[in-house]
């Protein structure tokens, strides 16, 4: 067994490669935030139940009509988006005026609403979902052995997140969507579909939550409760990471699965809690987060 | 002076109120009544959402609850410990929280929450799961024995009603004042000369402290203090409570806190206990969208309109 100061490699890197993992998940979350919160201002508290959302739909579209994992990786975001687009157009817009601790609230509504719903039909205990066929087994690295399926959650989500990243800063679609950002009356004015656009990003931004759902759905069983208990960690990260800046959500969500999984190394019975404690250090040191703008 | 009968009214029923309803039951909502009571001083009066309420009131019925099993002291001492760690807890994690602001406060608030509950859930002196149960009333001034229901009632209703009159001192204070000058304008709270994050601060200590108590006389009422206290969903039942009640309104959270202990305790009997996640949720979308004052706000607004 290979070891440095007493150190167990192997374990080490086990629980960086879990770490990795979860920060893929938590970048996907935190950007699907900040997207949304750049052009609506809102929080969508809805998001943890989207991506349950987005790991049930695989289930259900894999053992009601047979379609295999790949294709539902691809339908699952489309239709669980599709949904956020009635929500935004229907419940989210005519609220759009008041006070926007009342979309908050709206959306953690609708997060009660779906968890309550599917622990009624599927109950809490969580169901298997199995890894797909093509991505069995695994590699043998020097130091650690890695499941393939494990390298594909972190290779796609960081193509995902890598892909928004780009046609945020560098398209022109990207470019209505930062300017939308800035001054969304004077875009209007230059004929510019503002709502058209704030809809389509509501329902990205929750799309990357179903996403994040189907990725999710082979390695942790598939419960109503997967989505709160992540949504409160990713809040946390969002505060550490402030939604100013699109990468950052991206970088803070990786490293602060990187802390937990480090945590979980060193210090077992804190890695629930570490990021938790990382806020407080930042709202200490650096109140507007690592990475935002604002005083 | 037609609120003064008003109050003598309601004091009136809540004094014969046991000799026909359950007294656990009305125990459950005076105890529920008083945390949104506090919690509806920082949301209707200061503005602030905070979505970590529940961790006061569970730390009140953690500290209470562990007190009275290990020491045995009296119930008024153990009471007041709980709801003095509550306050502790609030001064640390409102420091934090007010150096944000809006939504970023409501999950400041949430996320600290969330780390007390995983205290709560590790800690070796809490009964992790299980909680800690059959925790004694004990005999009030070690005279008055509080294990009988009625006398329970009417100690839990003097708790109510001190706890009321301290939202409703608060508010009408000067204090209370710049607090509601700090939600409707707070730019010019601030050039006004007034230390807008210490009078949040100060708010969000009151209403902690007063969310402990209620804790802390929840756990006594049913001798236990269990996780669902510390749990996110407390959270969201006392935002249920005080929006569907009418937030910033005196009598809100406590017509709130009537209708959902109501509705939670006829639905969890039958077969219906799965639907209360989706009811809360409807009451939830229903109020945000249409019935934002909520029903003490909504009941105002149609005196006023008719009776002026």
């Amino acid at each position: 067994m290979a070891t440095l100061f007493g150190i167990n490699l192997f374990a080490l890197s086990g629980q960086l490669l879990v770490g990795l993992i979860n920060g893929s998940f938590y970048a996907l979350l935190s950007l699907g935030l900040a997207i949304i919160f750049g052009l609506l201002k809102i929080i969508n508290f809805a998001q943890g139940a989207m991506y349950m959302l987005g790991a049930f739909f695989a289930w259900m579209a894999l053992n009601y009509m047979g379609i295999n994992y790949w294709v539902a990786l691809i339908l699952v975001p489309i239709a669980v988006g599709g949904i956020a687009i009635l929500i935004e157009r229907y419940l989210v817009r005519p609220i759009a005026n008041e006070d926007h601790l009342y979309s908050l609230l709206l959306t953690f509504g609708i997060a009660l609403i779906l968890q309550g719903l599917f622990t009624h039909i599927y109950g809490s205990s969580g169901l298997p979902y199995s890894i797909p066929a093509e991505l069995k087994g695994g590699t043998k690295l020097p130091f650690m052995y890695l499941p393939n399926y494990r390298a594909w959650i972190i290779v796609s989500s960081l193509i995902v997140c890598l892909g928004t990243w780009w046609v945020i800063e560098k398209t022109k679609l990207g470019a209505y969507l930062r300017a939308g950002t800035e001054n969304p009356q004077l875009m209007q004015g230059f004929g510019i579909n503002v709502p058209l656009i704030t809809t389509l990003t509501f329902g990205f931004g929750v799309a990357l939550a179903g996403f994040a759902g189907v990725l999710a759905a082979p390695v942790y069983s598939v419960s109503p409760e997967m989505g709160s208990n992540i949504l409160i960690v990713v809040f946390a990260i969002v505060v550490i990471g402030g939604m100013g800046s699109i990468g950052g959500a991206i970088l803070t969500g990786l490293l602060m699965g990187v802390v937990e999984g480090l945590t979980k190394f060193f210090y077992p019975e804190a890695s629930t809690t570490v990021i938790f404690m990382f806020m407080v250090i930042v709202l200490l040191l650096k109140p507007a987060g690592l990475f935002g703008k604002e005083a | 002076m037609k609120i003064n009968k008003l109050y003598v009214f309601l004091l009136a029923l809540a004094l014969v109120a046991p000799t026909v309803v359950y007294p656990v039951f009305l125990m459950k909502v005076l105890c529920f009544a008083l945390f949104a009571c506090a919690f509806n001083l920082l949301l209707g009066f200061v503005g602030l959402l905070s979505f970590g309420h529940a961790a006061f009131l569970g730390t009140g019925g953690y500290v209470t609850g562990y007190l009275m099993l290990q020491t045995g002291i009296s119930p008024e001492l153990g009471i007041l410990a709980g709801t003095a760690c509550a306050a502790v807890l609030g001064g640390i994690y409102g420091k934090l929280a007010v150096k944000r602001e809006g939504i970023y406060f409501a999950m400041v608030t949430l996320a600290l929450a969330q780390l007390a509950f995983f205290f709560y859930l590790q800690a070796p002196w809490t009964g992790g799961e299980d909680g800690l149960q059959g925790v004694p009333r004990g005999k009030l001034l070690g005279m008055i024995d509080l294990s009988d229901n009625m006398t329970m009632y009417y100690f839990v209703l003097a708790i109510f009603l001190f706890g009321f009159w301290m939202v409703h001192r608060t508010v009408h204070s000067p204090f209370g004042q710049i607090l509601k000058a700090i939600r409707e304008n707070e730019p010019r709270a601030v050039s006004l000369g007034y230390n807008v994050n210490d009078y949040k601060w100060a708010a969000f200590v009151i209403s902690a402290a007063l969310a402990g108590l209620a804790g802390s006389t929840k756990t006594l009422v049913f001798q236990l203090a269990s996780l669902t206290d510390v749990h996110w969903h407390m959270s969201g039942e006392v935002v249920l409570m005080t929006l569907l009640g009418g937030m910033g309104t005196i009598f809100g959270p406590l017509v709130g806190a009537g209708v959902v202990v109501t509705i939670q305790n006829y639905m969890s009997g039958g077969e219906l206990g799965n639907y209360i996640h989706i009811i809360m949720g409807v009451i939830f979308i229903v109020c945000v969208l249409a019935f934002r004052s909520g029903i003490v706000g909504e009941f105002q607004k149609l005196v006023k309109k008719n009776f002026n």
